[in-house]
């Protein structure tokens, strides 16, 4: 690119700075109203900062609401999704790498539209699915966890899958000829060689996972409709809002509660998650 | 072998989506209520009735329309904030530059629970921060102002939001897209006497093109479907539902007015006006290809 003169260097930087501000300045405010003091949150003249910060909020919402249950629910959910979908997806990428069958190009198309079905029109009719698997196995049906594993872990798959072929692809076939040759079964290839390989495309696929899975709301308000004990965060942070006026100090601390593990693994992750979604995209 | 390594996405992906989606298309031909779900009454085939249904209707037809003017308002806006910064992050310093990365990886991060309520509580009618600073720079028409009230009020005000934490997609992929063209190639056209404008759209943009078609079609497809924000801030679709969108249209009709043969075939357009974009998509996709 040009070299650009000094006047304007500093003024495009002094947009970026202020861009950065407004955006970063929601969650900022987020974090500062959980540390706020009630009264300063219920005057009508608020402050950009806080004189006297409290862990009140939080106190509140995890003690007397329990929503270090449903943090622990999200947590149960998203795990599970992530480990399970870990495997499911990096067996299912090496089939449709290392092996050349026949229909193999028919699942790769399919594979591309199910990223494209608006899983939420499904809401309906899983709904009714889950009702009839919760009949035969309680854990899997509805008002239980297992219910939003299962439907998540399916929704993570295509895009995992599409992702981790790339990395799978990139482990040069002569390894695999070499792992032969010393005497290595097929399957000690794949877990002993190839897994600990495409360990960058599996953190990748997981923070996907994860993020899908501990952000959700939708399903999580349909499948759960009785059984509060089994709600997620994102539910029970709603039970705040009310008519007599909204709880807001209780609704920023669950709200940062919520934002703070996504935001760690974003940034802890972010280059490769950039690359892993550019790499999916170009094949 | 590879039969055994696929069984188990295989297995899941046909009972959690193929098999879902071939009901939601069985469910919408269905007179389906509450009597139906609870085993009460016995099914009754409509065929195309619950979608002569929906045509005939409009408040179909009005929600329709406001989902894709919504969803275009928000593609819009998360392109030109997203290109527009792209743009600007090749231009300025490393620190400031982090400092933008940093802020819009915040905003893609944040759940979309935790991004609505935030911004309710900033834009909140007595103790939000944006009508005290409205006021305080006095328009007093700001004091107590209700920005969830007013149908098309509220949809700007969940587009800002929606635009806010979907931008970020956008300019990471358009910044890494720029970065990726040689500084030569810039040089090289300016040596020939192009104009900036010239370079702009003879050079850089075509070679843009795949990286700003991937960009658009997410964006067109993620915003087509919100439904978090619309559910939470307009409090389940705004006044008697003046802010619904297909969604959250489908998602009242069937489980809160027990209209689930409705609902499946809101669902089912749904579903059909995406693979439009889809096919599209895919379409664009293999003709950038050729053109490279």
């Amino acid at each position: 690119m040009k070299p650009v003169r000094k006047p304007r260097l500093l003024a495009a930087n002094a947009v970026a700075v202020a861009f950065a501000v407004v955006i970063a300045f929601p969650l900022y405010w987020m974090v500062l109203a959980a540390f706020k003091p009630e009264d300063e949150l219920l005057s009508t003249d608020p402050r950009p900062w806080t004189t006297a910060p409290t862990l009140d909020g939080f106190r509140r919402v995890l003690t007397v609401d329990g929503l270090g249950g449903y943090f622990v629910n999200s947590l149960i959910v998203a795990g599970a999704v992530v480990v399970l979908s870990l495997f499911m997806s990096f067996l299912a990428a090496v089939a449709l790498t290392r092996f050349r069958f026949r229909g193999r190009a028919v699942l790769l198309v399919m594979l591309l539209v199910a990223q494209m079905v608006p899983v939420e029109a499904l809401t309906i009719p899983l709904f009714f699915l889950m009702r009839q698997v919760g009949s035969v196995a309680p854990v899997f049906g509805l008002n239980h966890l297992g219910s939003l594993v299962l439907v998540h872990l399916a929704f993570s798959l295509p895009l995992a899958i599409w992702m981790l072929r790339g990395f799978v692809a990139a482990v040069p076939t002569e390894l695999e000829e070499a792992a032969t040759l010393d005497g290595a079964s097929r399957s000690r290839f794949v877990w002993q060689v190839l897994f600990p390989l495409v360990a960058p495309g599996l953190v990748a696929t997981s923070v996907l996972a994860f993020i899908h899975a501990w952000n959700d709301f939708l399903f999580a308000r349909t499948f759960i409709i009785s059984a509060t004990e089994n709600q997620t965060l994102p539910m029970a942070i709603l039970v705040f809002f009310s008519p007599q006026g909204n709880d807001w100090g209780a609704i920023m601390a669950g709200s940062t509660l919520m934002t703070i593990p996504v935001l760690i693994f974003f940034v802890l992750v972010q280059r490769r998650l950039v690359s892993g979604l550019s790499g999916a995209v170009k094949q | 072998m590879p039969l055994l390594y696929l069984i188990p996405a295989g297995v899941l992906l046909v009972c959690m989506m193929g098999y879902p989606l071939y009901q939601l298309v069985q469910l919408s031909l269905y007179e389906y209520g509450q009597a139906q779900a609870s085993g009460g009454a016995p099914l009754e085939f409509l065929g195309a009735g619950n979608y002569l249904a929906l045509l005939s209707d409009s408040r179909f037809w009005t929600i329709l329309l406001q989902t894709c003017l919504f969803a275009a308002l928000c593609v819009l806006g998360s392109l030109v904030l997203g290109i527009g910064l792209a743009v600007l992050a090749t231009k300025i310093g490393r620190i400031p530059r982090m400092l933008l990365f940093l802020a819009a990886i915040g905003a893609w991060a944040t759940p979309a629970v935790a991004g609505s309520t935030v911004w309710l509580f900033l834009f909140d009618q007595d103790f939000g921060l944006v009508n005290e600073l409205l006021t305080g720079s006095g328009m007093s028409a700001a004091e107590g102002f209700s920005w969830t009230y007013d149908k098309y009020v509220a949809f700007g005000f969940v587009a800002a939001e929606v635009i806010w934490c979907s931008f970020p997609f956008v300019l990471v992929t358009t910044y890494a897209g720029l970065t990726g063209i040689p500084g030569e190639v810039v040089e090289a056209a300016a040596l020939d006497g192009a104009s900036v404008w010239r370079t702009t759209r003879s050079v850089l943009l075509p070679m843009l093109r795949p990286v700003l078609l991937i960009a658009t079609i997410q964006s067109i497809i993620w915003d087509f479907k919100v439904f978090t924000q619309i559910y939470v801030m307009t409090n389940g679709g705004g006044v008697a539902g003046q802010n619904l969108v297909l969604n959250v249209y489908a998602y009242q009709e069937a489980f809160a007015a027990s209209n689930y043969g409705l609902g499946s075939a809101i669902g089912v357009v749904m579903t059909a006006l995406l693979l439009v974009i889809t096919l599209g998509y895919l379409r664009a996709q293999r003709g950038s290809e050729v053109t490279v």
